[in-house]
């Protein structure tokens, strides 16, 4: 009896499945630039066990996890190694978020504060002398611009110009837009709107959305998150129960709420979970199934390279976008390796994080300047920042790139 | 290498244990010229396969009144003497619904008596102190007991021992006992790296050689009963509890679970075995079905937390009578004066007592050595802290490896190299020993080989059991002399698989699968090791 509960044994995060055969730590986009970072193995597992014995051997630079989860792709004995070491540093950090971390982590609060002033704020916000000012009084690296933020929300656009007409299909789903959708580019809710109504699907918002969570979490106030993700869970929990999938464009919300929620919120999801689904992995699973086809337009033609973002390589989900893609006729594709791009969300724009996070990512920026594509698609608006920051190409998600070369009047016609 | 001897010392130490260490630091404190001789590595034998446990006494007080005395008094003087060596955890006696809740205000009241603060509270709270206690207890009692760690607290003393003068050598075996006129005068040594054989001389040899000490007194004609009770435990992977965790009953098997470092221990079973078997100890299926069984008892989830070794140490206690369990003789500590008892002068013998005891141990036998001498010097042992408990100092930010290692090593951290990549780099990961530690302890510690590293600084004593650590450690410490890291590679990975093999399976088994892979197959350590070198490594 004792021995089968010995050989059935999983522990928290599977910390003690560690075999430390060190290959995350060869995966590991920090390590690889810094010798400061004990790196996944000796943060996550082995750390663990001595702050089992002491909170005293949490070591703050923990906080240089970028939480790219690329360790637990890597581990071969499925140890949850990024939940481990975000789980220490929301457990034993002392480090309170400042005032900057505040902000960054605030997306909701700050988009709501910005959008009624975006034709001022965007462009002071380019300026020099704000720049210095944010790099110096609040740390956020000079080098980096905000997105800019759009004079009308989408959430605005969505009830006036096309919620009315979301009733004439016989299918619907619910979109979890993000904050990104809502406040920076709604163009992107726009282009997923044109895409699921073409294909016969109506589109709905959740009853009342907030921010998944995941910049909260990354600066140090879980507690924010929770509330956050509560809010989140009852909304697509009557989604779900009128027999809606609930849809996104961004590949790290969908992971947050799928995975982080349960594992490092405490929230409970598993009745939702597997109704959250990237937009790109919907439709392709419709067409693999034969419930609905896309036709595109014969005279659109891009070059375009696909970046696979930490978290689509987390879950998985890479092949649904690539192959998406690939379906149009007009694209040239060109699959980057996978390797992250360094920003990680709020991370990147930390002037603490900065030359480190543009290491990271330098790899990336080569292949692209050298496939030298009209466009970078990836799902992730974050390193749409970066990559555009860095290489000058443009990034597009790949839901746009669709909307893009769709020919709309033909694939109304094909799914009638 | 071979150290230039002495002709004559006022005193020999046999055996590099804690009392043996212990003894060697108070004789040199109070001035006697000392040379303490161990045939393998400090702390190989019962000082090294215990709990790890700094007994409050509290186990012995309804049985052994003198025992409990003697342990909180110690446990009290080891808080201080040696701070960096004990982690102030408390422990706790619980009750369960299968034991006898009356046991408790017996085990309270005589905790009283022998002045060991044992306080009832309620179970409830309990669960709230420790977590991992077995959410069924009917009773629980708060007692002082803390864990220690022996190879520490031996290093130390021997540390201190050479600060006062003494002479230490280890893989040092004695293999004759020289009598002279009806009197011993010193005795006959092997080094067993080399095989060179050589005589040394001494006015008193002392016997502190453990379970062995009775071979030892056989070499000098003196015949010592002594019982030896084989105590077999289990070391988890991690800790699950941080307190001590008791049984609130008699002694018996498998009822104490010890937080040390960053494992936890439960332990121990008692069975008598024959003195031929106690140099190579194996823990059988039965004995480990045991523990796990009633560790389960203790804190359930042990039975869902991974076992990383299984190891027996044998107890040296002299037989009184003919109790085949060995749980009713006493703990109690026995100076033999040969020269009263059997009339060979020049010959003690200090033997029964237990780990945490060894202070007092040493205490007496010095006290009868100086007596024997002629020196009045008083024992200063109970009040001198040790090398690396010296009051504290220094509080600047440290990174994970430095915390580990002032654990380990106290305020003597201050010696160790670190700051520059090298130094800093991390040879052993699961415990945090750096490049730096691992070359103080080749200094500065007796270490000869990947065994006696992993008794000073914890190498290969985390989950991967020498893995990862072992190659990167033979590299550090052998430089260019690559078959001799070769062959301590290959003893080294054959004694962490002894400790392993008892308890494989499950993921301990794949990681040894996997540390088989790379040692032998990416390696070929096996074919390449010289068999005969490879045998000289006590496992």
């Amino acid at each position: 009896m004792t021995i089968e509960t010995q050989t059935q044994n999983m522990s928290v995060n599977n910390f003690e499945q560690c075999l430390k055969c060190s290959i995350c730590t060869v995966y590991c986009p920090v390590s690889a630039v810094t010798p400061l970072y004990p790196g996944p193995k000796q943060a996550g597992p082995d750390g663990e066990r001595y702050r089992l014995k002491n909170k005293a051997f949490f070591d703050e630079a923990l906080k240089m996890c970028l939480n790219c989860k690329r360790c637990e792709v890597a581990c071969p004995n499925d140890v949850h190694i990024g939940d481990i070491i975000q789980a220490a540093r929301i457990k034993y950090s002392t480090h309170r978020p400042s005032l900057r971390d505040m902000m960054l982590a605030n997306t909701d609060l700050v988009g709501t504060m910005a959008s009624p002033f975006a034709p001022i704020a965007n462009p002071v916000l380019k300026l020099k002398p704000m720049k210095a000012v944010l790099h110096g009084v609040m740390g956020i690296d000079k080098h980096r611009t905000f997105p800019d933020y759009s004079s009308r929300k989408f959430e605005s656009w969505f009830k006036k110009e096309a919620a009315p007409k979301q009733s004439q299909y016989s299918k619907h789903v619910s979109y979890f837009h993000g904050c990104y959708v809502n406040y920076n580019y709604p163009q992107l809710g726009k282009d997923f709107v044109k895409v699921m109504n073409a294909v016969g699907y109506g589109v709905h918002l959740l009853e009342k959305e907030k921010c998944c969570g995941v910049a909260l979490i990354a600066n140090g106030m879980p507690k924010q998150a929770k509330r956050q993700g509560e809010v989140n869970m009852t909304s697509m929990r009557k989604a779900v129960a009128q027999g809606h999938a609930v849809l996104t464009t961004s590949s790290t919300c969908t992971f947050t709420m799928r995975d982080e929620y349960d594992h490092l919120l405490g929230i409970d999801n598993h009745d939702v979970r597997d109704s959250i689904s990237l937009a790109t992995r919907f439709l392709l699973q419709l067409i693999e199934k034969g419930e609905i086809k896309l036709a595109f337009r014969e005279d659109y033609h891009k070059r375009v390279a696909y970046h696979s973002a930490c978290h689509m390589e987390r879950m998985g989900w890479v092949p649904y976008s690539t192959r998406l893609l690939r379906m149009i006729p007009g694209i040239d594709f060109v699959m980057l390796e996978s390797q992250c791009c360094g920003i990680s969300g709020t991370y990147g724009f930390k002037k603490e994080n900065y030359e480190r996070s543009q290491a990271i990512g330098k790899g990336l920026f080569d292949q692209i300047d050298e496939a030298n594509p009209d466009c970078v698609a990836t799902d992730c608006e974050t390193c749409k920042w970066q990559i555009e920051m860095s290489t000058g190409t443009p990034v597009m998600n790949p839901i746009s790139i669709i909307a893009e070369a769709l020919d709309v009047e033909a694939t109304r016609e094909l799914n009638k | 290498m071979e150290k230039e001897l002495s002709n004559h010392y006022d005193v020999i130490v046999i055996g590099g244990g804690i009392t043996g260490a212990g003894t060697a630091r108070d004789c040199a404190m109070r001035g006697l010229k000392v040379l303490l001789v161990e045939r393998h590595d400090y702390s190989t034998g019962a000082t090294g396969r215990n709990h790890g446990l700094l007994h409050s006494g509290a186990r012995y007080a309804v049985t052994d009144h003198e025992s409990a005395v003697e342990c909180i008094a110690e446990n009290m003087t080891l808080r201080k003497i040696a701070r960096h060596c004990v982690e102030e955890t408390e422990g706790l006696f619980i009750t369960l619904p299968e034991d006898d809740i009356n046991f408790q205000s017996t085990f309270v009241q005589k905790c009283t008596e022998a002045g060991i603060r044992a306080e009832v509270i309620d179970p409830q709270l309990a669960k709230i102190m420790e977590p991992a206690v077995n959410p069924d207890l009917i009773g629980a009692v708060k007692v002082p007991d803390a864990s220690v760690d022996p190879f520490r607290l031996t290093m130390a003393n021997v540390l201190d021992a050479q600060l006062h003068g003494a002479e230490a050598l280890v893989y040092h075996e004695v293999i004759d006992i020289i009598i002279e006129q009806g009197r011993v005068v010193g005795v006959k040594l092997r080094n067993n790296l080399n095989g060179e054989e050589r005589n040394v001389h001494a006015t008193l040899t002392i016997n502190a050689a453990g379970i062995w000490g009775m071979l030892v007194a056989q070499m000098a004609g003196v015949k010592i009963n002594m019982f030896p009770a084989k105590g077999s435990l289990l070391i988890f992977g991690h800790r699950v509890n941080n307190m001590v965790i008791n049984r609130c009953r008699k002694p018996a098997n498998a009822d104490i679970l010890v937080p040390d470092d960053a494992v936890c221990v439960i332990g121990t079973t008692s069975d008598r075995v024959p003195i031929e078997t106690c140099d190579d100890m194996r823990v059988t299926p039965e004995e480990v079905e045991l523990l796990l069984a009633e560790g389960m008892k203790l804190a359930p989830s042990l039975g869902s937390t991974r076992i990383l070794r299984a190891y027996a140490g044998v107890r040296p206690l002299i037989a009184s009578d003919d109790d085949p369990t060995g749980r009713s003789i006493s703990r109690g500590i026995v100076t033999l004066d040969h020269e009263k008892r059997d009339g060979l002068a020049g010959f003690i013998t200090i033997t029964g007592g237990k780990m945490m005891t060894y202070r007092l141990m040493a205490e007496e036998v010095t006290n009868l050595a100086c007596e024997k001498l002629g020196i009045a010097k008083q024992c200063e042992t109970a009040t001198t802290p040790l090398p690396g408990s010296e009051p504290k100092v220094e509080t600047k930010k440290y990174s994970f490896a430095q915390k580990a290692a002032e654990g380990r090593h106290g305020t003597l951290n201050a010696s160790i190299d670190s700051g520059d990549v090298t130094s800093d780099a991390l040879v052993c990961e699961c415990e945090g020993v750096s490049v730096g530690e691992v070359r103080y302890a080749v200094t500065k510690l007796h270490v000869h080989n990947l065994i006696n590293l992993r008794r000073r600084t914890r190498v290969g004593m985390g989950t991967c059991q020498g893995e990862l650590c072992a190659c990167r450690a033979a590299g550090v410490m052998c430089g260019d002399d690559t078959q001799k890291a070769i062959n301590d590679l290959a003893g080294f990975m054959n004694e962490r698989w002894k400790g392993m093999q008892p308890v494989a399976w499950g993921d301990n088994l794949a990681e040894a699968q996997l540390t088989a892979r790379i040692y032998q197959g990416v390696l070929g350590v096996d074919r390449l090791a010289n068999e005969r070198r490879v045998e000289c490594y006590e496992i």
